[in-house]
């Protein structure tokens, strides 16, 4: 490839135009949320001071650090709703990732069973329904799950019930959406490893005599581990932001932090302290973020 | 071999997991065609709730704005995201390199509550009229990162000899990219199109934060109604779009099947020498 000194002014073009892109749509807005979050809320429109006076010279610059304030941050963490809204966020993200884990698992390690040609047809059949609408797909579980919706009227035909319990806003249908929703995600990355898998170490643990369930533990699971960690992470961290699923199939005691942002921002018009959680929640999902970035670079740029 | 084979664990495995990913929208198209008012009662056969639809003047608008954001930011997207990928991994290392990793791959993952609202603080800091064109670059912004990583899959396992080769033979960068490097990742760029339509289609969080007066998309407007209780008419609508996906991807994967046979094709007539002349 010709070296960086001989790359022509269309290949800058190539580079600078999705870079110029990033930066002024994806890093500048956060650093305005950031300093948004250390503002005062106000009464107007927009409801906080302004952001930034350059017409003012140096004194605004000095009143630009002056009105700077941690009053947003404080006010979170001293409101337990907050506190307790994050919580909640990571205690579902984390057990319905593991739920996502244990039903992706063997359907990703029976595809992989399968004859290739068959091997293709699935996963296509599993990407498939991330094409059709997140909306519609959670609506479709609200029909499902309704007092009278099919799923109650099937268990009351085999009388597995006696009276039609209640599906919707429960924890149950918050769990059954988002395990429906990124289900591939979790499918994808576990088929991806598992398909590059070796089939001859299986096979000399075979012939050495190790039981197959062994072999399985022993050989199979830790040589899956890039994946299982892969899907991990593609699944927990967009569900802890999850808005959605929880607003249409849970209730109001599984109100998720992207809720409380979407409430604090569109129904009390509280900017900075929206602002504030938006900082917060991007703080609690910096770790996993960044392992995930190393991973798709690595995984990306592998080879090279 | 025995190991290949299938054990009833592995079949029903899939079988559920298939299942449980299409039956509710199998039973969302059905009731979809049921004639009675009340959404849980089975009422016979109908269509009345497509002609419902048909009437709905709000509903229709918002399919064609949704429409237009749709087609301009996906067109934008492709080309943004095509680059992206180029830049990745064809530029090795030059500066900044891993901040624009960072910045491709972060929105992929990133809560959607996030971007719109930073996005959304972001255009009225600069006093930016929220609307149509506001929608476009949130979604912009997102679905390159898309096609970026699905281009950049397929440009990673390609074969580099090709374009070298043409190089060597002096074919300046522009036409090599477009007569070698263009031909052979275009099954990954439409599909990249086609993904990037259909998530700007879907997204009903980054157009709410970001929309204005006159711009309410077709998510939001379904979103509204839902958030009501389930309706026969919006369980017509969602047929409606479900259809128009199957559709589009059917004749996406007939198209790139016919692709497939001409790529290695254009492979190997890339391949001699005396293809740098034409």
């Amino acid at each position: 490839m010709n070296p960086p000194a001989k790359r022509s002014r269309l290949a800058g073009i190539v580079l600078w135009l999705p870079y110029a892109w990033l930066v002024a749509f994806f890093l500048l807005p956060f650093l305005i949320v950031l300093k948004i979050s250390l503002s005062q809320s106000a009464i107007a429109q927009p409801p906080y001071t302004p952001v930034f006076d350059l017409s003012a010279g140096w004194s605004g610059v000095r009143s630009f650090f002056a009105g700077l304030s941690l009053d947003n941050y404080v006010f979170l963490g001293s409101d337990p709703l907050y506190v307790v809204s994050y919580m909640k966020s990571l205690q579902i993200a984390a057990f319905s990732t593991l739920l996502l884990l244990v039903i992706g698992y063997p359907i990703a390690y029976a595809i992989t069973r399968t004859p290739p040609r068959l091997q293709a047809v699935l996963v296509v059949l599993v990407i498939l329904p991330f094409w059709t609408s997140f909306l519609i797909r959670i609506y479709a579980w609200m029909n499902i799950l309704q007092h009278d919706g099919p799923l109650n009227q099937l268990l009351l035909a085999l009388h597995i019930v006696r009276e039609p319990p209640a599906w919707l806003s429960t924890n149950t249908a918050v769990y059954i959406g988002i395990v429906y929703s990124y289900l591939p995600f979790m499918v994808l990355p576990l088929y991806a490893t598992l398909q590059k898998m070796d089939d001859n170490l299986l096979e000399a643990a075979a012939d050495l005599g190790c039981p197959r369930w062994k072999t399985f533990w022993l050989v199979t699971v830790p040589l899956s581990l890039p994946g299982v960690g892969a899907g991990t992470l593609l699944c927990f961290i967009p569900i802890v932001g999850e808005f959605v699923i929880p607003d249409l199939l849970g209730s109001s005691d599984t109100m998720m932090i992207g809720q409380t942002l979407w409430t604090e921002f569109f129904a009390n018009k509280d900017w900075p302290v929206a602002a504030a959680i938006a900082v917060v929640l991007l703080c609690v999902l910096l770790v996993p973020l960044v392992l995930y970035e190393h991973m798709q670079a690595r995984q990306l740029d592998g080879g090279r | 071999m025995m190991r290949r084979g299938l054990s009833w664990f592995n079949v029903t495995s899939v079988a559920l997991g298939l299942a449980f990913l299409y039956l509710p929208i199998v039973i969302l198209v059905i009731y979809s065609f049921n004639a009675s008012q009340l959404v849980t009662v089975w009422g016979g056969w109908s269509t009345r709730w497509y002609a419902v639809l048909l009437g709905d003047r709000a509903l229709i608008d918002a399919a064609s704005v949704s429409l237009g954001i749709a087609l301009l930011s996906a067109a934008a997207a492709t080309v943004l995201g095509t680059f992206a990928a180029l830049a990745l991994t064809r530029f090795g290392r030059f500066r900044g390199r891993t901040a624009f990793s960072a910045m491709v791959y972060a929105p992929l993952v990133m809560p959607e509550v996030i971007t719109g609202l930073s996005l959304l603080l972001l255009f009225v800091a600069v006093d930016f009229d929220r609307g149509f064109m506001t929608v476009t670059i949130a979604h912009t912004t997102l679905i390159m990162c898309f096609v970026a990583v699905v281009v950049q899959a397929r440009l990673v396992d390609f074969d580099r000899s090709l374009e070298e080769a043409a190089m060597d033979l002096g074919c300046p960068p522009l036409r090599t990219f477009l007569t070698v490097t263009l031909p052979l990742i275009a099954p990954a760029v439409i599909a990249g199109f086609l993904l990037a339509f259909s998530l700007s289609l879907d997204d009903l969080v980054i157009a709410s934060f970001t929309t204005g007066p006159g711009a309410t998309t077709l998510p939001i407007r379904i979103y509204s109604q839902v958030r009501l209780g389930v309706k026969p008419e919006i369980n017509a609508v969602c047929t409606i779009m479900i259809a128009v996906v199957a559709v589009a991807i059917i004749g996406a994967s007939l198209l790139l099947t016919r692709r497939s046979d001409v790529v290695p094709a254009v492979a190997r007539k890339a391949g001699p020498p005396d293809h740098s002349a034409g």
